[in-house]
């Protein structure tokens, strides 16, 4: 049997995460087919057939697809899954959104979030915000699995020459209409891949105040992560949240800065490979993670901080 | 119009999760449990749009096993007009719950069904969007607000992206974000009313939808710990760790 692999684009290019599932999904059957659903994406079916470990893709395009409604995703997706052994998605809102709707309609019951493929049919998978990790085993005959991208490496994006397979729209639904997407534009890395993230929490006191964190981000070259207390206070926007339900980051290197620690923080950062720790209250959880703590204020700490990388002759990218 | 809101016992949010020795669980003896942060959102939303006028009736639902009831208890206590409790004994998956939550959803006919868009224990995000695929309904997850018009709900989902907003036809499934709303609290004298509450008893078997789970739990363990680190005195001793220690800057 072939895996097959719903891919996450926006109709101009494939999302990155796409790439670290498409890892994942090639441990679990070497015979991976991606399946391309959008509207005028032809450049995105030619780029995954591409990627060497894509062994054929599926393209369905129609104007209904344009907004990857999961109402209109799921029928094409259950019309073509049946010579599958495997049905696969990242689990970022993209995949979470939509695959357990094809899971329940295909009465399968999914694994979600995986960290590590075992077999083909076991897996690893955190629990409780990444307090415990589970073994699990799905005993379904055809499964539907979602994967944590960031613990699996991007695949390569050249060197393969996958067939593009045309394929029928499937019946649309008129249950949900799309009315507006407001994207934040920026310029930085993204924060579910970029090398280095500083996160500003509730002792920022301030949105202005994320100006701080900020200058040093242009610096570093990082993107800008929160926590939710900071998203709460309105602050930053949602799409910077770090944590059990927002973003899951591993950066080579996270500087947490007036953040106290959650455990919901904790489980979208702890990963990360070198972890700083900002935080004028020395007893708070983040340090316990952290590899270097600074009991400082902040508001002194970031300015020295700025000045001390600005005295160094070069600093990584 | 009716809402119906999904409810579930979860380890307390701010209870430090630990795994059991022989690597078949966490530890829930006499930890506190309390209700689903998010699922708490749902049944805020409810009563709100409850009393805005625009919808007559809340019922509340869980599934579990008897203690669950305190969940429900929680939602009639801050307003939910009815509660049911499904009783399980032992672990469900979400497809399970999702075909039970359809029986609920056949005998109780509401308009719209809210809940949590994640639960905090098995962090499975399925239930809202299997629920919606069972029932043909449309599905407006991780939703931060929602508006509520005459056939049909606005609703602004929280994505990766940024914000998204979609329009779906009641009836409706929504799963909620903890930016939605901010849960009221209980008060005492609502506790006591909620006692003379509706909560109505049914048994998971009774229902015809098999809950025997498809995913073996084969073991849970700890995670690595990570190696403690070290306390540095300045933000100069700070760069430089990162610059020739850690080689990350």
């Amino acid at each position: 049997m072939s895996a097959l692999l719903i891919a996450e684009h926006n109709n101009k290019e494939v999302k990155p995460f796409t790439l670290n599932a498409i890892t994942a999904a090639s441990q679990i059957d070497q015979d991976l087919h991606v399946l391309v659903i959008g509207h005028s994406c032809e450049a995105v079916a030619k780029s995954i057939s591409e990627i060497p470990n894509v062994k054929k893709v599926i393209h369905v395009d129609d104007a209904v697809y344009e907004n990857y409604l999961p109402e209109n995703f799921t029928p094409v997706v259950i019309k073509n899954s049946e010579n599958y052994s495997h049905i696969i998605c990242s689990a970022n809102t993209f995949g979470k959104n939509l695959m357990p709707r094809i899971s329940a309609l295909l009465d399968i019951s999914q694994v979600s979030d995986i960290i590590k493929v075992i077999s083909t049919d076991t897996f690893l998978r955190p629990i409780y915000a990444g307090n415990a990790f589970a073994t699990v085993k799905s005993t379904d005959t055809k499964k539907c699995i979602t994967i944590r991208p960031t613990s699996f490496d991007p695949a390569p994006t050249t060197g393969g020459t996958a067939e593009i397979v045309k394929s029928e729209k499937a019946e649309a639904s008129d249950l949900t209409k799309f009315i507006k997407r407001e994207e934040v534009k920026s310029d930085r890395p993204e924060l579910g891949t970029a090398r280095v993230v500083i996160s500003g929490g509730r002792g920022m006191g301030s949105g202005d105040n994320f100006k701080l964190i900020t200058a040093i981000a242009d610096k570093l070259n990082a993107a800008i992560g929160a926590s939710r207390a900071a998203v709460d206070a309105g602050y930053i926007t949602n799409d910077h949240q770090v944590g059990q339900t927002g973003k899951v980051v591993v950066p080579d290197l996270y500087i947490a800065v007036g953040i106290s620690g959650a455990i919901q923080h904790l489980a979208g950062m702890k990963e990360s490979k070198i972890i700083v720790a900002i935080n004028k209250d020395g007893e708070a959880p983040i340090f316990s993670v952290a590899d270097y703590g600074l009991e400082a204020d902040l508001f002194e700490a970031l300015p020295q901080f700025l000045e001390e990388l600005n005295k160094l002759n070069t600093i990584q990218k | 119009m009716k809402i119906l809101v999904a409810v579930k016992r979860v380890i307390d949010y701010n209870v430090q999760v630990r795994v059991k020795e022989d690597g078949t669980g966490v530890v829930t003896d006499n930890v506190k449990m309390s209700t689903n942060p998010p699922d708490d959102n749902a049944i805020e939303e409810a009563v709100k749009i409850k009393e805005s006028g625009k919808a007559k009736e809340v019922v509340a639902v869980t599934i579990g096993e008897d203690k669950a009831q305190e969940t429900v208890r929680k939602a009639l206590a801050v307003g939910a007009d009815k509660g049911i409790h499904v009783k399980v004994d032992g672990t469900i998956e979400p497809l399970a719950v999702s075909k039970i939550l359809q029986k609920i959803v056949e005998k109780e006919k509401p308009d719209l069904v809210f809940m949590g868009k994640q639960a905090i224990d098995d962090d499975c995000n399925q239930t809202g969007q299997m629920l919606a695929a069972l029932l043909n309904w449309p599905q407006a997850t991780f939703a931060s607000k929602i508006e509520v018009k005459d056939k049909s709900l606005e609703v602004t989902r929280e994505v990766d992206e940024g914000l998204e907003t979609i329009e779906t036809n009641i009836p409706s499934i929504v799963t909620c974000d903890l930016r939605l709303n901010e849960p009221r609290y209980a008060s005492l004298p609502n506790i006591m009313k909620a006692k003379k509450k509706p909560l109505e008893q049914i048994n998971a078997s009774d229902l015809g939808v098999d809950t025997k789970p498809r995913i073996e739990q084969i073991k849970v363990e700890e995670p690595p710990k990570r190696k403690a680190g070290i306390k540095v005195a300045s933000v100069e001793e700070l760069v430089q760790k990162l610059k020739n220690e850690a080689k990350v800057i």
